[in-house]
């Protein structure tokens, strides 16, 4: 061309110019909208899926601690001196290599643990009342288990012992229930959040149907249109995850917070015991922020594909 | 058949089951050619430019551009070839939500260019059509005049192998008309082949040597420069 269009100019240091805007419009009302529900769904997703963590932990740490732990029982027979019968088997666990700790529990001990059942202050000396010692292994394994079940039957045939292998298989099978059932819920809120987008991306796609015509008409390939709508959702998935994310990470700090100020009564105990201290890990944080990460990369691939099905059917 | 810019064979298009819009279109266009496309309202000029533009695919005939079948293109030829072609629309087509600068710009930031490289020639074509001052102007505030300057811009600034403009006056006063043919004229000798959708009788009469592509009742008529 002449004069007029080309030449070489050095480049206009201006400032003022604007010129990186956007193709695909930034904020509107389905925009708005579409954070939101990602804020809402990021936010369940992350209570979901660290409540699971939280019990997938508690449950690992109960069979640790359980599973090390067995019971001899020893069944009061008339004319047998039960005493030394709970003395004679104290000893021989005391004696085995695999053993951590012995505790027989006394007779007033033993007693004490049926009060919840049949109340206090009854006399239950005339009582056949089973006598309980606890044990803890070393380690969990089988064998040294088996070989303290040998050494008792052979000194003490009376003593039986048991591993809680009954309490723990159900206690476990309940917390695997527990996690898989979160972990259903969890999908299904992705699920939600997906179906959430994919309307909202048909819906961006509706209303900057003239913005694609245009960009078509000078030259724009379909990977570069989809490149910007994709980069569009994923800014808005960015910024409703790290809302919902945010919230949620917010929210589990107060529940540390609030579970170690009540430490101190005793219902704050047994939800320790029970949950642990409800203190997150720093995995339960990094897990949070892996959520939120997937979410906006969710958002902006499922975005980029549903525009790209949409251009390859125009001309 | 090779070397021509566009050539139709034939060609008609009918939406659904409805009449043909247009029909029997035979015509080519030559690089650097020069040529207006007339007729009364409504009888399908926008649509001729249209399936030129490859955005109507037509329902029987065939149309050649750039010596290639239009029909066997695939979406990535289509795309490359339309960097090829310039195009001013009658309802301008500028994005509302970017400035006068960006929307002039936005072929060559869709083609990946760095933005630095292309802002010396779209500031000087801004000057040069008038909007030197609207740069950072959104469309809703520029008047009819000043969009289609833009829209013009935005066309040119590719230095395109084939102008389409579909009344790339009619919304400016004479003396700015003038300004904007010369600059049509400017590209045409720089070799670019120009096809202007216009009824104004009086911009055809500047230029004689302009063929005219006349459609009435869907027909199109060709009239050469000699004939016209």
């Amino acid at each position: 061309m002449s004069d007029g269009l080309g030449g070489e100019l050095p480049i206009p240091a201006d400032s003022r110019l604007k010129r990186d805007m956007p193709l695909v419009p930034a904020d509107s009302i389905a925009g708005r909208a579409l954070v939101v529900v990602i804020a809402i769904m990021t936010f369940l997703a992350c209570l979901t899926a660290v409540g699971a963590l939280l019990i997938a932990q508690a449950s690992q740490r109960w069979r640790a601690d359980v599973s090390r732990e067995v019971t001899i029982q020893i069944k009061p027979h008339p004319g047998e001196d039960v005493q030394a019968l709970v003395s004679k088997a104290t000893e021989v666990a005391a004696r085995s290599s695999d053993v951590a700790d012995v505790h027989a529990l006394s007779k007033n001990e033993s007693e004490r643990l049926l009060e919840p059942w049949l109340g206090q202050g009854l006399d239950l000396s005339q009582l056949p009342i089973p006598r309980l010692i606890v044990v803890h292994m070393q380690t969990r394994q089988q064998a040294g288990l088996e070989s303290l079940r040998a050494a008792l039957t052979e000194a003490v045939p009376e003593a039986s012992l048991d591993d809680h292998a009954l309490w723990l298989s159900r206690l476990g099978t309940m917390a695997d229930v527990i996690v898989m059932f979160a972990a259903a819920l969890f999908v299904l809120m992705i699920i939600a959040m997906a179906t959430a987008i994919g309307f909202a991306t048909r819906g961006a796609m509706a209303g900057n149907r003239e913005i694609i015509e245009v960009l078509h008409f000078v030259g724009a390939e379909d990977r570069y249109i989809a490149r910007q709508f994709q980069t569009h959702f994923m800014r808005l998935g960015l910024r409703g995850a790290a809302i919902g994310g945010s919230a949620a990470a917010i929210l589990f700090l107060a529940a540390s917070l609030l579970s170690a100020l009540s430490n101190s009564s005793a219902g704050g105990r047994e939800i320790a015991a029970l949950f642990g201290a409800f203190s997150l890990t720093a995995g339960a944080y990094v897990a949070i922020f892996v959520i939120c990460a997937a979410i906006a990369a969710l958002t902006g691939l499922l975005s980029r594909q549903i525009v790209f099905n949409h251009l390859r059917q125009l001309m | 058949m090779r070397g021509l810019v566009l050539c139709f064979e034939n060609v008609g298009l009918r939406y659904g089951m409805g009449a043909e819009v247009v029909g029997d279109l035979n015509f080519s266009v030559d690089p650097q050619s020069f040529q207006f496309l007339t007729g009364p309202s409504g009888a399908g000029k926008t649509t001729i430019l249209r399936l030129m533009l490859l955005s109507l695919r037509p329902t029987r005939g065939t149309i050649q551009i750039f010596g290639e079948d239009a029909s066997r293109l695939d979406k990535d030829m289509i795309t490359g070839f339309r960097r090829r072609i310039g195009v001013v629309f009658q309802d301008f087509r500028l994005l509302e939500h970017l400035t006068t600068y960006e929307n002039v710009a936005l072929p060559l930031r869709v083609m990946g260019r760095d933005e630095a490289s292309y802002r010396p020639e779209v500031i000087e074509l801004l000057d040069w059509v008038g909007l030197g001052d609207r740069k950072n102007a959104l469309p809703a505030v520029l008047s009819g005049g000043e969009k289609q300057r833009a829209a013009i811009a935005r066309a040119l600034i590719v230095r395109p192998e084939l102008l389409l403009a579909d009344e790339p006056t009619g919304n400016v006063d004479p003396a700015m008309a003038k300004r904007l043919l010369r600059l049509f004229v400017e590209l045409h000798k720089s070799g670019t082949a120009i096809v202007i959708a216009t009824h104004d009788l009086a911009l055809m009469d500047q230029f004689g040597y302009a063929r005219r592509l006349v459609v009435g009742g869907g027909r199109l008529t060709v009239y050469d420069a000699e004939a016209a």
